[in-house]
């Protein structure tokens, strides 16, 4: 139905192109102060250079930091992952009931201050050894991450008609194969999604990071966050678009999957 | 029936049950382990004072002027952003629901790129456009707006608008998903019916978007209340949250037991927000599940 362009409407469109504009500014801010050739953040720069970048790169503790991050990051978008959907499997099993109480439970991480978890992680891994530890820093992000799968991978068996892996398993497969070879097919995307869900998560998870990584397993988000808090370094403008890069990759990646799912859904 | 011969439809039943529970297990047990376990602790400690039964760190929130302040601080910055987050957020999703998809689309990616990007990234950015010679004050100035530059960080004000940019696609995302569900049939026939499209946005489209607005608020207002990194990175100290009270205490005071009080008032508020919010919404609609 085409709208007429009432006065009103106009004003609304007008907000809400401000509105954008007010979203982006941040986002696009950083790029161009990380190619200033200044020792101190001016906008716009006086001249253009690759300074900051090449002390990203060439700071071994910057690049150890990365290291850890990457690696906390896609082991516990994995292990997330595979728990995880094995946990919405059931969810979408369980009677309604314990269901209800199941899923509030796997969601706690999502809704309990993060400051609280943070320090609750703490006084766990003081006590069993794995401060400072990168199977700690995982464990920490598996919990954090799950509830995304969780909640992508419920909402990808919602529109899954169960009746399919029924079907398989009467005509012999077992439960387990039934559900690799029908069922997963089938929510691909969902499960996909949740793992890019909880790879981010992880990549961002600063609070935690705080209170447990440190030495030599210390998390590029702790690393920025104390940089920040003492000096405001240009070099962490360049790893900051380094960071947005790769979430805008990440987005694009989502929106083809996203596609995918569309398209099976539309078969 | 006898004994000997179970129904075999309830040893099915049983053989699931058991299925389900073993599926559920490992993500219950790091939920049990990390989560529920520690703050069982916390509570415990919260309630004992060199060994014994006190309630002396509660007693610590009437008599030390500090915990009401940061407590009272962090609701008023809570509703600012909240209330502020709607306000912006309402005529965005309204927007994205009501034209074209592919203008849709784009709204929407200008909600979601930043929604993508680190928070510590963002914080940053925020750091960058409201510091003394930022961004924002240089262009102040320079078109003569104002003499002076204006102190717009290492307060509450700084703190408050990066908040308001962090959570705003907490907001709109909900909002946007149950605009997405009002029929257009609907104002269409409320149109029909001789309605100005003022009274049919009043009596058809706003009621209907209720349940969006009260899910993206609740979102907001519960991670605003346990905000840490903004605040701690933008506040320069003078906007000071529960969040860094807390952090406060363990890191620089070592004092686990008012760490712990601090702990549980907060989580029973966020509990007593969903709650409350549960009355008018259930728990799976407000975080999306559903």
């Amino acid at each position: 139905m085409p709208r007429r362009l009432t006065p009103a409407r106009l004003a609304l469109m007008l907000f809400v192109a401000l509105a954008m504009l007010w979203l982006m500014i941040p986002v696009l801010i950083v790029a161009p102060m990380s190619f200033s050739s200044a020792r101190f953040l001016a906008f716009p720069p006086p001249g253009w250079s690759l300074r900051w970048y090449d002390s990203y790169l060439a700071d071994p503790s910057w690049m150890r930091a990365t290291r850890v991050s990457l690696t906390v990051a896609v082991s516990s978008a994995l292990i997330a992952t595979l728990i995880g959907t094995a946990a919405a499997y059931a969810l979408n099993m369980a009677s309604r009931r314990l269901a209800g109480v199941l899923q509030v439970l796997l969601l706690l991480p999502l809704v309990v201050p993060i400051v609280i978890t943070a320090v609750g992680v703490f006084l766990v891994f003081a006590n069993v050894g794995l401060l400072s530890s990168i199977p700690g820093l995982i464990l920490a992000n598996v919990m954090l991450g799950m509830p995304y799968v969780v909640t992508s991978v419920l909402v990808g068996l919602r529109k899954f008609d169960p009746v399919q892996e029924m079907v398989a398993r009467s005509l012999g497969m077992n439960r387990l194969r039934a559900f690799f070879s029908v069922t997963l097919p089938q929510i691909r995307p969902s499960v996909v999604s949740g793992t890019l869900f909880a790879f981010i998560s992880a990549l961002d998870e600063t609070v935690v990071a705080i209170f447990i990584s440190g030495g030599e397993n210390q998390t590029l988000t702790k690393k920025m966050f104390t940089a920040l808090r003492d000096e405001i370094d240009p070099t962490i403008a360049a790893l900051s678009t380094l960071l947005t890069a790769t979430s805008f990759l990440l987005l694009a990646l989502m929106a083809l999957n996203l596609r995918a799912r569309a398209r099976k859904g539309a078969r | 029936m006898t004994a000997t011969s179970p129904d075999p439809s309830k040893l099915h039943d049983r053989r699931e049950t058991r299925l389900v529970l073993m599926l559920l297990a490992p993500a219950l047990l790091v939920v049990a382990g990390l989560m529920l376990a520690p703050l069982g602790w916390l509570a415990w400690q919260s309630v004992h004072q060199d060994g014994s039964l006190s309630l002396a760190h509660y007693a610590r929130f009437l008599t030390d002027s500090i915990y009401a302040t940061a407590f009272l601080q962090t609701f008023r910055i809570a509703f600012t952003v909240t209330l502020a987050a709607l306000l912006i957020g309402y005529p965005i999703a309204y927007l994205a629901a009501t034209v074209p998809r592919a203008w849709s689309l784009l709204i929407l990616a200008a909600v979601l790129l930043p929604f993508w990007t680190s928070v510590l990234v963002r914080t940053y950015a925020w750091l960058i456009l409201l510091q003394r010679r930022g961004l924002v004050n240089t262009l102040l100035v320079n078109t003569g707006v104002i003499d002076q530059p204006l102190t717009l960080v290492n307060n509450e004000f700084g703190t408050v608008m990066a908040t308001i940019h962090i959570l705003l696609p907490f907001m709109v995302l909900p909002l946007y998903a149950a605009m997405q569900k009002i029929p257009p049939e609907l104002t269409m026939a409320g149109a029909s019916l001789g309605g100005r499209p003022g009274m049919v946005f009043r009596t058809v489209f706003l009621p209907l978007s209720v349940p969006g607005a009260i899910a993206g608020s609740v979102l907001v207002f519960v991670l605003t209340l346990g905000f840490y990194i903004t605040p701690e990175l933008l506040g320069g100290g003078r906007a000071f949250m529960v969040s860094m009270l807390v952090a406060r205490n363990i890191e620089i005071y070592n004092e686990w037991g008012a760490a712990s009080s601090i702990s549980v008032v907060l989580l029973v508020c966020v509990v007593l927000v969903f709650r409350l919010a549960s009355l008018l919404l259930p728990f799976d609609r407000i975080m999306g599940t559903r």
